[in-house]
């Protein structure tokens, strides 16, 4: 069969393994509301759940799909399809991607040799092998595990899951800050994350102070989302105001020049 | 007697079936593909571009099962780590809908909890990306329009100032620590950026828990 990238055969191929994804969310998600009713969970608590999840979804869902618009143009449309629906994310695809072109000799054009299109899909897939196979067989185990935790002391199983979260949020924290002391360099661009977070920081802290005074709970259930698309905005008011939004190296190499 | 499954025997059974069938079906692709257009790879640079990208990926796979499955909870970590996303969107939607659930992690509440909002989350985002790949050609300039790029490349810091303020207000005593520990490697350890904050989340997970430990020792918490 003939080669391209946008071949209709490979949307075929990819249009099944996604649609297994899509069936194996709606199964999971349909035994839990089952079991939400066996375990006397308000109605109202699993519908906001479910609203205000898919709400909080589309703003980082559109930012996956301008990852599949970067990829598309080398290539194709549907392996990126592929992989930002599955297992992926745009960063570790892009560096699966420029490790394979590197050795190629191939540039950023789209792909048209069918040999190094499998090559780059073959690096990317089995990179992500090992957490497709290690995440069914090794859940369990570790669930298990901590949940002891949880059983011999109450108190401090849930100080260990609050201090997992913290933990997790902190890197990311510290990562917001990783640009800012190239202010002395003469680049204010790192303090555009760091205002972003600000900014989403407050208008989650005024939310919950207004839904607590006024009692307007459904404040309390689309505070996140509202907080991510308010940060998101602010986003291009400070990348203006620094003149940009992160120090790249081609801005480091120039001042050393 | 057999004592009868539980709703968690059955979540870890179906989880194990759905992960490696559809893992299965994730790895035949490219061996597909290369019957489809009679095509080998070349293997030269499938080795090199193997070695450049394997070990960090599979080290990074490895470390983070122990980490995000008590956050995820069982169904919760069986459809993530199929569909990914899991810093950026799965992980924060699911600790939101436990946190405004009011449920306790570790219960089986928050993992049923945790698994409709990161059920909800991954069918929204295939629903978004098949309209995106329908509608790829007006979309295009409208994502990549300059203008927006900011809003788009600053998701985690907009998510996780949101996020923090739940979680830091709820133990401000025990955020203290791991915040000046980030924020000094961060700011002073140039290799620290983006593109290594995943590593950086169970360095930040472990020494959480290490002085959570000592301070529930302590009687500081």
């Amino acid at each position: 069969m003939p080669f391209s990238a946008n071949s209709y055969i490979i949307f075929i191929i990819v249009g099944i393994v996604i649609a297994a994804v899509l069936g194996q969310s709606i199964y999971f998600l349909v035994k839990a509301l089952k079991r939400a009713k066996q375990l006397g969970i308000a109605g109202s608590v699993v519908k906001k759940t479910v609203s205000s999840s898919a709400v909080f979804t589309i703003a980082p869902a559109v930012a996956v799909l301008l990852g599949v618009v970067v990829l598309s143009k080398t290539l194709g449309v549907p392996l990126p399809w592929l992989r930002l629906s599955v297992v992926g994310s745009l960063s570790y695809e892009l560096i699966a991607a420029q490790n394979t072109s590197e050795p190629l000799g191939i540039g950023s054009d789209l792909v048209v040799d069918p040999s190094h299109y499998v090559t780059i899909l073959l690096v990317m897939t089995l990179s992500i092998a090992l957490s497709l196979v290690l995440a069914p067989i090794m859940t369990k185990k570790v669930q298990t595990g901590v949940s002891k935790i949880g059983m011999k002391d109450k108190k401090w199983g849930e100080i260990f899951f609050n201090a997992m979260f913290l933990g997790m949020i902190s890197a990311f924290l510290g990562y917001v800050f990783c640009d800012v002391t190239y202010l002395s360099q003469g680049f204010a661009q790192g303090f555009t994350p760091v205002c972003v977070m600000v900014v989403s920081a407050v208008v989650m802290a005024v939310l919950g102070i207004l839904s607590t005074k006024f009692k307007i709970r459904w404040l309390t259930d689309y505070a996140l989302p509202i907080s991510l698309i308010c940060g998101m905005a602010s986003a291009i008011l400070f990348s203006d105001l620094f003149g940009g939004f992160e120090i790249t190296k081609e801005m480091l190499e120039g001042v050393r020049a | 007697m057999k004592k009868p499954a539980t709703y968690m025997d059955s979540v870890h059974r179906d989880g194990k079936i759905w992960g490696l069938s559809v893992a299965a079906l994730i790895i035949l692709v490219p061996v597909v593909l290369c019957f489809v257009f009679n095509a080998l790879p070349d293997w030269q640079a499938l080795g090199q571009g193997l070695l450049a990208t394997l070990p960090m990926y599979w080290a990074v796979g490895l470390i983070e099962i122990f980490t995000y499955v008590p956050m995820l909870g069982a169904g919760g970590t069986y459809l993530s780590f199929v569909t990914g996303n899991i810093s950026n969107l799965k992980l924060p939607c699911a600790v939101d809908a436990m946190e405004r659930a009011g449920t306790k992690p570790g219960t089986e509440e928050a993992e049923v909890i945790s698994t409709i909002s990161i059920a909800v989350s991954s069918i929204v985002t295939t629903v978004i990306i098949i309209l995106g790949v329908i509608f790829i050609v007006p979309l295009q300039p409208i994502l990549e329009n300059p203008v927006l790029k900011p809003a788009f490349e600053m998701i985690l810091p907009a998510l996780f100032g949101g996020l923090g303020v739940v979680f830091i207000s709820k133990n401000v005593k025990l955020a203290i620590p791991p915040i000046i520990l980030m924020l000094a490697l961060f700011i002073f350890v140039p290799a620290l950026n983006k593109s290594t904050v995943g590593i950086m989340v169970p360095v930040g997970v472990l020494f959480t828990l290490l002085v959570a430990r000592i301070m529930y020792k302590k009687g500081i918490i």
